[in-house]
């Protein structure tokens, strides 16, 4: 599938109809996504035949991306049940098959090693401090050959710090950077910005 | 939920030294066809826990997955049929987890377990 085309099908995938805002649940937009998928399977064999895994997936974005790009088995994990049951909607309309449980990425219930890749946009951490890492922990710890994840530039070093001294992953890469659109309500500091700068990271084991 | 996900999923409410596997409660089935892939067969084989996954086959009423395999069976393209579709042709839409250690339930509601845990739990 080319590029252009998955970005279109995403744009088709319905969003959170009342986002709560205390799991920072923003989409990942269609051009974000298909691009950080994409750039998985193409660049890195990342996705195709594989076993994927979407932390905190609410509607199923990046799985259904995954799903796409002809990934083996998705599962996508989300602690709203709300977000999934709009996730099972849009897996139905797109004819896609995802994995779906309800769980919370914190005490994750989890037996490691059956995820080849991790693909997610984790809360970056601003209405619950320390998410993001919470987030690439549980990754780090599931995944057995890379995560792809999305962090605030702002916080590049304590994101790489903390990836390769705390949390062991072998290496930690910054693939690119990109404008993210952030609904308003979660500027509380930079009212006057209209989008943020975020990294797209790929870790390894 | 399919069984390759039962294989990953453990109970791990705090204190719990032995979490996995999960038993399974049914209380629907639905089978949908899904591409066979023997490569893929053969990578995900070494990762599973097999025992789980044959007891799992079981109790959702398949019982042509041998208790013991050896790798050379991979190459037995009605073994692999089988193991195909134990694996991700059958899913779990009602039912139950349940913790071999504590009995805790997890609900299966709509292909979803629910594995959150209470507060008193973590
Ligand atoms: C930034 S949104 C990303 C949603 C989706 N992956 C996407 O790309 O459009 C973060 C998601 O993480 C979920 N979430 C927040 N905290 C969580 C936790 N502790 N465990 C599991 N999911 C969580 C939210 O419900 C939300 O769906």
């Amino acid at each position: 599938m080319k590029l252009k085309q998955l970005e279109s099908i995403l744009g088709d995938v319905s969003q959170f109809s009342k986002p709560k805002i205390d799991l920072e649940q923003y989409p990942t937009g269609p051009h974000i996504a298909s691009r950080m998928v994409y750039m998985a399977e193409t660049t890195f064999g990342d996705i195709s035949g594989k076993v994927v895994a979407d932390f905190g997936c609410g509607c199923g974005t990046l799985g259904i991306a995954a799903s796409l790009l002809e990934a083996s088995y998705v599962v996508g994990v989300d602690i709203d049940y709300q977000a999934l049951e709009v996730a099972q909607n849009n897996m139905q309309e797109l004819e896609v098959e995802m994995e779906l449980v309800l769980d919370n990425i914190q005490d994750l219930s989890w037996r490691g090693p059956v995820v080849d890749t991790v693909i997610m946009n984790p809360p970056f951490g601003t209405r619950r401090k320390g998410a993001d890492m919470e987030f690439l922990s549980a990754a780090l710890k599931t995944a057995t050959t890379s995560v792809y994840s999305l962090h605030k530039t702002s916080t590049r070093e304590h994101v790489q710090r903390g990836a390769l001294r705390d949390l062991k992953a072998k290496t930690a890469e910054v693939l690119c950077e990109l404008r993210y659109d952030l609904p308003a309500s979660y500027k509380f500091h930079k009212k006057r910005e209209v989008d943020i700068a975020v990294d797209l990271w790929r870790f390894t084991i | 939920m399919r069984l390759l996900t039962h294989n990953m999923l453990t109970c791990n409410i705090k204190g719990v030294t032995k979490g996995f596997p999960l038993s399974i409660e049914v209380q629907k089935l639905e089978t949908k066809e899904t591409d066979f892939n023997p490569d893929f067969l053969k990578n995900i084989f070494p990762k599973l826990e097999w025992k789980a996954f044959h007891d799992a086959a079981l109790s959702v009423g398949l019982n042509d997955i041998p208790e013991q395999v050896d790798p050379v069976m991979l190459e037995d393209s009605e073994f692999l049929q089988k193991f195909h579709h134990a694996l991700l042709e059958v899913h779990l839409e009602e039912g139950a987890l349940i913790c071999p250690e504590t009995g805790r339930r997890f609900p299966v509601s709509k292909g979803v377990p629910n594995m959150l845990l209470h507060e008193d739990e973590v």
